[in-house]
């Protein structure tokens, strides 16, 4: 073995030690989390808190489901409203800004993408006292309302930049056919937007289903999604955290379960957050 | 050709959206504005402050005047200044690991699909259970216990997200003082740039702005320290129990409680950043590296001096993205450390309690603030990006 070959081996070694190691520590979090939710309240004293659970014990989850259960209902009800009617409106935009010229559309559009940056504090208090007069707060048609409103700028951002790549020839050769407005978008757009509209369902899933901010603000206890009540829980003092973890494991799998198994789209909707197109 | 009426419809079909985003977003913005300019009527208001009855007052500036001055408005001061160690330290620990990961699975590694998927499935988890997960981890059986069950070392005991420890004091009456210092420093850097490049006209107009700003310094201390303290002489000699001169001492620091908070949003966002240099490097050209290898330089020379100065555009863009997600925070602090936690209260929190407390003019204002903050990093960025696009 020469000595080159060596270190090379020895350098191959470092790179698959380091990444390993923090591979475990990314994990670190995620062990603690599943091995607590199956313990009982005893078996997380300080001599036992990191082992595996002797047995799979279930009290916790009981009581994460009695607890969470109906605000769980909520965040799935607003969760598919709230992304279909996103994704629907985000393709059209997209659709017209890609392929039609707006006037002003150089203004325009900037304007729009401001949304997607918006601190949005800066609009809670007449978002709050608007939602209210207009009857719409504390419910969860309310809060669909919301999501739908500032989800505009990322779903038309992602579907513009997505039909930019639909050749213009195809349109026109369309145009040639005699296909209006519509015609265009149901014969040549709609057919081709399947990816596109993969990402923007998956992104504006996994961001409603996060979403903590609206929630807290605009629901009251029957309607609120699963953050709000978790958050308080959390920020409180509550003890028992075999309960508790199994609530932040039910809130976590429903946008991981789509993180592991479309992990590629959810990538590109997360770089699309960063505006280039 | 397609016809006007194809063009009336496109233009009809976005309108929606458009108005739309003008109420929530624009006219939203401006009603915050103007509610930050009065007192909500909080001096004569009938009944909730949230009822329509109310008769506000304009005031002017006069709620950012007490944000900034005040002496019974200094949590806000310190939500500012936690803001500041928070995205400092949250944005170079992401830059940092992100990069280092990057660079790390760039190298023709196996199982590269596997080790993506484990930095970055954080990204996909809410806030809220990133913070109840931490807070669990923060538990003195917790982190502090591990070292103990790895290999027998003592238990720590640091306190991550409850430390009342303050590091770092300084006074935030000197805050003034010290950006005049960060400004000439980055002054001086740009003048010196300029003439090894010979761009005098540049050169000059970073010299006429650092002559301002020492000049403004230079008023501020005679009128706030060498006045006052000669004007102080005399007074002395008849009022000996006399205040000291200037104003009261607001002592900030960096809080200790947020180094927790901090820990974890790294975690959280640190496989983000990861993606974003990961697509930059894949962007590097194999020619340039290797052009570069031909002329010697080892493994590490080719990713600092090839790969690194290619990476800026997205570190940038990493900064910015990052560096507004923290002037934003909320829901991990509410997690971790609930909402009246003052060691970790940050602006986002303060509008909030405005529910409990009924301060929504002050409420607005550091609202505004924070939107003036994140706009100062957004706007040119978006402009960039958008100019970029174009050309």
């Amino acid at each position: 073995m020469t000595a080159y070959e060596m270190r090379r081996i020895a350098m191959r070694g470092g790179i698959y030690g380091t990444l390993v190691l923090f591979a475990l520590i990314f994990l670190i979090p995620i062990y603690m989390t599943a091995v607590t939710a199956f313990k009982t309240l005893p078996e997380t004293r300080l001599s036992t808190v990191w082992n595996l659970p002797t047995q799979l014990n279930f009290t916790g989850f009981e009581q994460a489901i009695e607890r969470f259960g109906p605000s769980m209902g909520n965040s799935f009800t607003l969760v598919i409203v709230a992304t279909i009617v996103s994704a629907a409106l985000g393709s059209m935009n997209g659709y017209v800004l890609s392929k039609w010229r707006i006037p002003g559309e150089r203004v325009i559009f900037p304007l729009i993408l401001f949304g997607m940056f918006l601190p949005y504090q800066a609009i809670l208090i007449p978002l709050f006292r608007f939602m209210n007069d207009i009857g719409l707060y504390g419910g969860i048609p309310g809060l669909i309302l919301v999501h739908v409103v500032y989800g505009i700028p990322i779903t038309t951002l992602i579907f513009r930049n997505f039909y930019a790549e639909i050749p213009d020839e195809m349109l026109e050769a369309g145009t040639m056919d005699g296909a209006g407005f519509w015609q265009l978008y149901t014969q040549v757009v709609f057919p081709l937007s399947v990816p596109g509209f993969v990402v923007v369902i998956i992104w504006q899933f996994t961001q409603i289903w996060n979403d903590f901010l609206f929630a807290i603000f605009l629901t009251t206890e029957s309607s609120q999604p699963i953050t709000v009540p978790l958050a308080i829980l959390s920020g409180g003092r509550e003890q028992n955290f075999p309960m508790m973890m199994s609530g932040a494991l039910l809130a976590a799998l429903p946008p991981l379960l789509v993180y592991i198994v479309m992990g590629r789209y959810f990538i590109r909707g997360l770089l699309a957050g960063s505006v280039k197109g | 050709m397609r016809s006007t009426r194809d063009r009336r419809i496109a233009f009809v079909m976005i309108l929606p959206s458009l108005f739309l985003l003008a109420i929530f977003v624009y006219g939203f913005i401006f009603a915050t504005f103007q509610n930050s300019l009065t007192d909500w009527g909080e001096d004569r208001r009938a009944g909730s402050a949230m009822a329509a009855a109310r008769q506000s007052g304009f005031v002017g500036i006069d709620n950012y005047r007490n944000l900034m001055t005040d002496a019974l408005e200094f949590d806000f001061r310190t939500s500012m200044v936690n803001t500041f160690f928070y995205t400092i330290f949250f944005v170079g620990g992401c830059l940092f690991v992100g990069f280092v990961l990057a660079a790390l699975l760039d190298m023709r590694i196996r199982f590269e699909g596997l080790f993506r998927t484990i930095f970055l499935f954080p990204m996909a988890l809410s806030l809220v259970v990133t913070g109840t997960i931490w807070r669990w981890l923060y538990q003195p059986v917790g982190l502090n216990s591990l070292p103990e069950r790895l290999f027998g070392l003592e238990p720590y005991s640091f306190n991550w997200i409850n430390s009342r420890k303050r590091v770092l004091p300084f006074d935030w009456n000197d805050v003034p003082l010290y950006l005049t210092y960060i400004g000439l420093f980055i002054l001086s850097i740009l003048v010196f740039n300029y003439l090894i490049k010979r761009r005098w006209g540049a050169m000059g107009w970073a010299l006429v702005i650092a002559g301002v700003l020492g000049f403004l310094q230079g008023v501020d201390f005679w009128t706030t320290t060498v006045w006052p303290q000669t004007l102080e002489l005399d007074l002395r000699a008849f009022t000996p129990d006399a205040p000291p001169p200037g104003p009261e001492a607001d002592m900030k620091g960096f809080q200790v409680a947020l180094t927790g908070i901090i820990i974890a949003a790294v975690w959280q966002m640190a496989g983000y950043t990861m993606a974003m240099f990961l697509a930059g490097m894949r962007g590097v050209p194999d020619e340039l590296r290797e052009a570069a290898r031909v002329d010697g330089c080892t493994e590490l020379g080719v990713y600092w001096r090839v790969v690194l100065p290619q990476l800026r555009p997205v570190a940038l863009s990493a900064m910015i993205i990052l560096g507004h997600i923290s002037l934003k925070s909320f829901d991990l602090i509410f997690a971790m450390s609930g909402k009246d936690n003052f060691q970790t209260l940050v602006p986002g929190i303060i509008v909030y309690s405005a529910f409990d407390n009924d301060r929504f003019a002050r409420a607005s204002a550091v609202a505004v603030v924070m939107l003036v903050l994140v706009c100062t990093v957004i706007i040119p960025y978006l402009w960039t990006q958008l100019r970029e696009r174009r050309d």
